[in-house]
């Protein structure tokens, strides 16, 4: 489990990717990124997400987002990006 | 660069642009087609609004970006550009004349003046949603109902989120205009490499279904922070798939990706774009469902590259001609004045060089001299324009005279590229401007009056141009009623020009137009008749060293001739000596030169067969100097009409350069200039023209 808390924005962007790049690397198949605790999303952040998204399919890992806050749920509403997520796999579950 | 100099740029840019506008516009009125007098009108607004924005001109740019706006729905489809947005656009176009010079003459911030906030009234009617009413939308709907709401396509520049911007809060903001109907984010620019990645940069794009009532401009203004860094395309309301297709090619993800984007965000249904792709007929025209899963997976060097590619679009300016360069114009002036000068150095050295009848000083100076005049050629081709730009001004006069006489008037241009120095194309433009609206005028019968006589309504006033013996004629004809003979020769009588039992030819009768003061119009209309005009339009043209004649034939119409000269600077004459007074009689007017021989005491001579007029330059001038023992006479000819100037001897051929006279000799008469000879001497160049007023008893030739 990746736990992200607080702010998830471009002030963050370039350290929290640098991290969830390394997690994939050795997550061992399946990396969960809890976004409970996510006060703040932005675009950046969203990036950062998609990102992961990609380097997960490009690695055969199967990413799941857990419990995204208030802050990403209105994002991914406003966006239309839950979709993006949704894989193959229950991606987004809510708390 | 230089502030100032960027806006003297600017204005010039501006006011050709706008030049461009009128003409377009003007097109569209004549029925050209009219997408491209569109873009061109769209492509001005556009141009000016950029640059505007550069100064700061805020209200320039409020007012250009209007008027963009309502072009865009004309581009769009949704507005039919018909005769009451043409005038409306040619009053934008005045008033963005009007803003123009007055930051030329320096006011730059000046506020929009009422009559610029009327006509952004007038713009924001167009610009409402349900305009269509007047404006004869024509929407090409396929299948039935396309999408009713606006489409909006962004894709935002990397640095957005450095900028501290971030593109959710520009569309949560949207959402307060209306209702997002559906959104697709596209995020195929993310590089593929998660390494190559710049997490501070932005890499989104959306496509937006978005239901609102706001206007084009209302909606642009939400994105007005981040306009430098985003590429937005909107198209309106109910626009046509084909406008999705058109969409679809220019944006940088490929084709299926998009229209998969499209429906996903409700814009058009797959049913329709499948449709229009298959009406295209190319190889888009596979299944859509197949090109949607053939291209889930988009290379991203290939959406950089169109992202790149697309901002280059954004930047480049439609350039006239890259070869051609602007030069201040008096810089010309004195290149010319200069050349001027050498030509008589020249002269000077050649007279010398053939005093000392040194043979290779002689050679070197004749070579020498070969030489200045193809620099002298040279020099004022610089400043030869084309009359055509003159000629196209008077397109939007003649529509504004036409509509406020309540007459059908075309006009017929030709010769638009016959060149002329600069000088008398600026000077030319009034008097001929006052010829055509007498033509307009006068010229062109009422309506009725047309139909009576078997004409068409349709009135046609021409305007010709056209090389002729070393100077330029410019034709203003009306196919119109003619002139009046009787009329003008009862006005004539009751103004006392002539007696009452005066006979007259027709051609002097016409000449009776250009008389001060006269005027046989029934009604005094806004535009002419007042009786001050042609004596105004003569005296300009005379001030050119020009000359006017008129021919007209009763129910054919009437045509104007105006003969100038080529150029002001320089003129080919012909030396004459009168005692030790050295005169130019300019080459182009003179015909022949003949021996001197009458009957003591008259002043006209036998030439085969006609009586011509003589002139004695001593006794006109007044030189006190004995008569040589052979005189000559030179047979001149001017405005149709021949005299021969009685002189002691003929010295030939020279090129001059004039001088004017200065202020002192302004009441002088019969001289235009005056010229410096090899020798040093000054030699007064004839107003052949002004000579021959004073003449009683013309001498007709026959063709005017």
């Amino acid at each position: 489990m990746f736990k992200i808390s607080g702010e998830m924005t471009i002030y963050q962007a370039a350290g929290l990717m640098a991290e969830l790049l390394a997690a994939l690397e050795d997550c061992g198949g399946v990396l969960q990124i809890d976004l409970a605790e996510v006060t703040e999303f932005d675009s950046a952040g969203l990036q950062v997400l998609m990102l992961a998204r990609r380097g997960a399919l490009a690695r055969g890992v199967e990413l799941r987002l857990f419990a995204p806050s208030p802050a990403v749920v209105e994002v991914f509403g406003l966006l239309n990006v839950a979709a993006y997520f949704a894989g193959p796999t229950d991606v987004i579950a809510s708390t | 660069m230089d502030l100032q100099a960027a806006l003297q740029t600017f204005i010039a840019e501006s006011r050709e642009l706008l030049a461009d506008m009128e003409r377009a516009l003007l097109g569209i009125e004549h029925g050209a087609a009219h997408g491209d007098a569109v873009n061109a009108i769209f492509r001005a607004a556009h141009t000016i609004k950029g640059s505007a924005g550069l100064f700061g001109l805020d209200a320039v740019v409020a007012f250009t970006h209007a008027v963009e706006s309502v072009l865009d729905r004309v581009r769009d489809g949704q507005l039919g550009i018909g005769d009451e947005l043409v005038v409306l656009l040619l009053s934008c176009c005045d008033h963005l004349s009007e803003r123009v010079e007055a930051i030329a003459a320096g006011r730059l911030q000046d506020d929009e003046p009422p009559a610029g906030a009327a006509l952004l009234l007038q713009l924001g009617r167009y610009l409402e949603p349900q305009a269509g009413a007047e404006a004869r939308a024509e929407p090409v709907v396929l299948d039935g109902d396309a999408a009713d709401h606006w489409h909006l396509s962004l894709r935002f520049g990397p640095d957005v989120l450095r900028k501290g911007m971030d593109p959710l809060s520009f569309i949560r903001y949207l959402g307060t205009l209306g209702r997002i109907v559906g959104i697709a984010t596209l995020a195929d620019a993310l590089p593929a490499d998660p390494a190559a990645m710049d997490p501070e940069a932005c890499y989104l794009g959306f496509e937006i279904a978005f239901a609102s009532a706001a206007d084009k401009g209302a909606i642009e203004r939400v994105f007005e922070l981040v306009r430098d860094d985003l590429s937005l395309r909107m198209l309106a309301p109910r626009s046509r798939v084909a406008d999705y297709l058109a969409l679809i090619q220019e944006l940088p993800e490929q084709p299926g990706r998009l229209g998969e984007m499209l429906v996903a965000c409700g814009s058009v249904t797959e049913r329709e774009l499948g449709a229009a792709l298959a009406l295209q007929g190319s190889e888009d025209a596979a299944p859509l469902g197949r090109i949607l899963v053939d291209s889930q997976a988009v290379p991203s060097a290939v959406v950089e590259a169109a992202l790149t590619k697309q901002k280059l679009a954004g930047t480049e300016r439609p350039r006239a001609d890259g070869r051609s360069i602007r030069v201040d114009a008096d810089r010309l002036d004195q290149l010319i004045t200069l050349v001027g000068e050498l030509i008589i150095a020249g002269a000077g050295t050649e007279l010398l060089a053939r005093r000392q009848q040194d043979g290779e000083l002689i050679e070197a100076a004749s070579r020498l001299a070969g030489l200045v005049q193809e620099v002298r050629d040279s020099a004022l081709r610089l400043r030869m324009v084309k009359i055509g730009a003159t000629f196209g001004k008077f397109q939007r006069a003649v529509h504004d005279m036409a509509r406020e006489l309540g007459k059908e008037v075309v006009l017929d241009i030709r010769g638009e590229d016959t060149e002329l120095d600069k000088a008398v194309v600026e000077k030319i433009g009034d008097p001929l401007l006052h010829l055509v609206r007498n033509a307009i005028d006068h010229g062109i019968e009422s309506a009725a009056q047309r139909l009576q006589a078997g004409k068409p309504v349709r009135g046609r006033v021409g305007l010709n141009a056209f090389h002729e013996s070393g100077s330029v004629v410019i034709e203003v004809s009306d196919y119109g009623g003619g002139l009046r003979r009787e009329r003008i020769l009862a006005k004539a009588v009751e103004c006392g020009l002539v007696e009452a039992d005066a006979v007259l030819g027709d051609a002097e009768v016409f000449e009776l137009i250009f008389e001060p003061g006269f005027s046989t119009a029934d009604q005094v209309t806004r535009l002419s008749g007042r009786g001050v005009g042609m004596d105004v339009v003569k005296r300009n043209i005379a001030a050119l060293r020009g000359s006017v004649g008129i021919a007209s034939r009763a129910g054919e119409g009437t045509t104007v001739r105006v003969r100038l000269p080529l150029t002001l600077a320089i003129i080919d004459g012909f030396l004459v000596k009168v005692g030790e007074s050295i005169f130019v009689v300019p080459l182009d007017m003179i015909d022949e030169c003949i021996e001197f021989s009458t009957e003591p005491g008259h002043d006209c001579c036998n030439l085969r067969g006609e009586v011509l007029p003589l002139v004695g330059l001593r006794r006109f001038f007044e030189i006190e100097a004995a008569p040589a023992r052979r005189e000559s006479v030179v047979v001149v000819r001017h405005n149709g009409r021949r005299v021969g100037l009685v002189v002691d001897a003929l010295l030939g051929e020279f090129q001059t350069v004039i001088k004017p006279l200065s202020k002192v000799f302004d009441q002088v008469s019969a001289i235009s200039g005056s010229t410096i000879l090899g020798n040093g001497a000054v030699a007064l160049i004839l107003d052949v023209g002004a000579m021959l007023q004073g003449l009683p008893g013309p001498a007709r030739v026959h063709s005017p």
